[in-house]
């Protein structure tokens, strides 16, 4: 009994160190036009860590794929839909709309997914892209900040994204923004909650293998903000950290806390190279 | 710890409800499947029903349903606390007998698909769906 | 009035006479089970859209019962036959009583 148990936990080690993503053929082409960059050379300081990345799209199932390969089947198009109409409608005390400073979106978004979380130089910190659009409201607009976590801010968190969609993730790690890099390096690779796990362990370590019935990604945030088919709604980067925090039954930072921007700065850049998705759709 | 005789019986009958409970839920299709039929013989060809093996999660599962020469399909979850899904009834510019949706299955089941033909006869097709409870927080 | 609900339609915008169409609906709707309790341990009553219908200059192409079991957002794809140039009108009809339509013409050519 104990011989077989034995050879079993090392068969499994066997298929782990086997363990091959399986790419889907075709890739990722959204509309049968745009082409996403799901695969890509790992950056330079994944060096011994990881060799090439993958979108999340890459481990979903061929029901789950083919729902984002077509704008009409994404049920997070509802949520670009909303973002569009709020960047176009005045709010606050300074009844300006934000096309009404920034212009068409197409252009004066373009790009600006792939580099946040970025360092705002006035403000002396690292902010996320929702934590900028909530800047920019509270002090610009002279409207409430949109609260984390719900479908306001990851609406226009999406149409802002989708200005940007295909380009690669390129955040930077170094000048005044590398504490905040060291600091969720260091998050990412402790160990955290009753069960021990850092985010390696499943998301480095274990991609492609199967935590029970679940097929672990390499935890890439260039799709986000995701269209969970669970939650069947917008969830954000910050907002799967809070998921994925509790699932290793530890206390979970804030969703808007300095730590999980920290965080999110640094696995953004393990995933630079990789296509922003807009909104993508995941399980 | 002991079992008195009386909690044993407690906990036959209580193991009695819990197994009827499932069975309520199937009494309840049969009563959709014979107000859809009017209690008509089911055959099992003309209608397809397409579903995945595996669903990546329950609350959003893809199913087709295709039965040429159809005026309606109802589609059926047994295994749901309702097991009503939906209905697809065909006007006469429907240009096939044809209906896609996304579902939702509370646990494993099999779904069905009940076809009415034009000539008041009935088919049927079932598809088993495993859903699965994830590792995060499913 | 449920809150934020938005129809999305897509048709193709030219058929030949007699072609035979593909068309998606999707609608924004949060689709309450009544299966679901409250963080306060109360049932949240069962508000769903229960009847989607799309009709092409009068006649009817489909007609749908939908119950809690269809997935939140509703999500439909079907097959249209084009007899002539006109106008696709979709309705949903929700639990509360609210009617939300969206139409769509088409071209012969």
């Amino acid at each position: 009994m104990t011989k077989t148990v034995l050879k079993g936990a090392i068969a499994a080690v066997a298929v782990l160190a086997g363990a091959q993503v399986a790419l889907a053929e075709g890739g990722l082409v959204i509309n049968g036009e745009l082409e996403m960059i799901i695969e890509a050379p790992a950056a330079d300081h994944l060096k011994g860590s990881l060799t090439t990345v993958y979108s999340g799209w890459v481990f979903r199932d061929v029901d789950t794929q083919a729902m984002q390969m077509d704008d009409f089947d994404n049920p997070g198009m509802l949520y670009v839909d909303q973002g569009e109409g709020m960047w176009n409608a005045p709010a606050g005390t300074s009844e300006k709309s934000c096309a009404d400073c920034h212009g068409d979106a197409s252009e004066s978004m373009a790009g600006v997914r792939t580099v946040y979380p970025k360092w705002n130089e006035a403000a002396g910190e690292v902010r996320s892209l929702q934590m900028q659009i909530n800047a920019c409201r509270t002090e610009n607009q002279g409207a409430d900040a949109f609260k984390y976590g719900k479908d306001e801010i990851n609406a226009m968190e999406a149409y802002i994204s989708m200005q940007s969609r295909g380009m690669p993730m390129n955040v930077a790690i170094d000048g005044p923004a590398a504490s905040a890099w060291e600091q969720g390096k260091e998050m990412y690779y402790a160990r955290t909650g009753q069960l021990e796990l850092s985010c390696a362990n499943c998301h480095e370590d274990n991609y492609d293998n199967y935590i029970r019935a679940d097929h672990l990604s390499q935890g890439q945030t260039n799709g986000f903000p995701v269209y969970r088919l669970k939650d069947t709604k917008l969830t954000s980067a910050a907002g799967r950290f809070v998921g994925c925090v509790r699932d290793t039954r530890a206390e979970t930072y804030k969703i808007d806390s300095a730590e999980f921007v920290a965080l999110e700065l640094y696995v953004a850049s393990r995933g630079n190279g990789l296509s922003v998705e807009g909104v993508s759709v995941r399980n | 710890m002991k079992f008195t005789r009386r909690d044993t019986i407690l906990i036959a009958a209580g193991a009695t409800a819990t197994a009827m409970l499932p069975m309520r839920a199937f009494a309840a299709g049969e009563d959709e499947i014979a107000a859809f039929t009017g209690g008509a013989a089911i055959g099992d060809s003309g209608v397809t029903l397409t579903a995945p093996e595996i669903a990546e999660n329950g609350n959003t599962v893809p199913v087709e349903v295709n039965a040429p020469g159809a005026v309606s399909i109802m589609v059926l979850a047994l295994g749901n606390p309702n097991p009503g899904v939906c209905t697809f009834n065909f006007g006469p510019l429907a240009g096939a007998q044809y209906g896609s949706t996304r579902i939702r299955l509370s646990k494993t089941q099999t779904v069905t698909a009940i076809a009415k033909m034009a000539d008041g006869s009935f088919a049927q097709a079932s598809s088993e769906v495993k859903v699965t409870i994830g590792g995060c927080g499913g | 009035m449920a809150e934020n609900v938005t129809p999305r339609v897509r048709v193709p915008s030219s058929a030949a006479a007699g072609e035979v169409i593909t068309i998606k609906t999707l609608i924004s709707h949060v689709m309450e089970s009544g299966q679901r309790k409250n963080s306060d341990g109360t049932l949240i009553p069962r508000s769903i859209i229960n009847r989607f219908t799309c009709d092409f200059n009068g006649q009817n192409v489909i007609d749908v019962t939908l119950e809690p079991a269809i997935s939140t957002n509703p999500y439909f794809e079907f097959q249209a036959m084009v007899p002539e140039a006109g106008t696709y009108t979709f309705t949903w009809y929700d639990d509360d009583g609210s009617v939300y339509t969206d139409t769509k013409d088409i071209a012969i050519g």
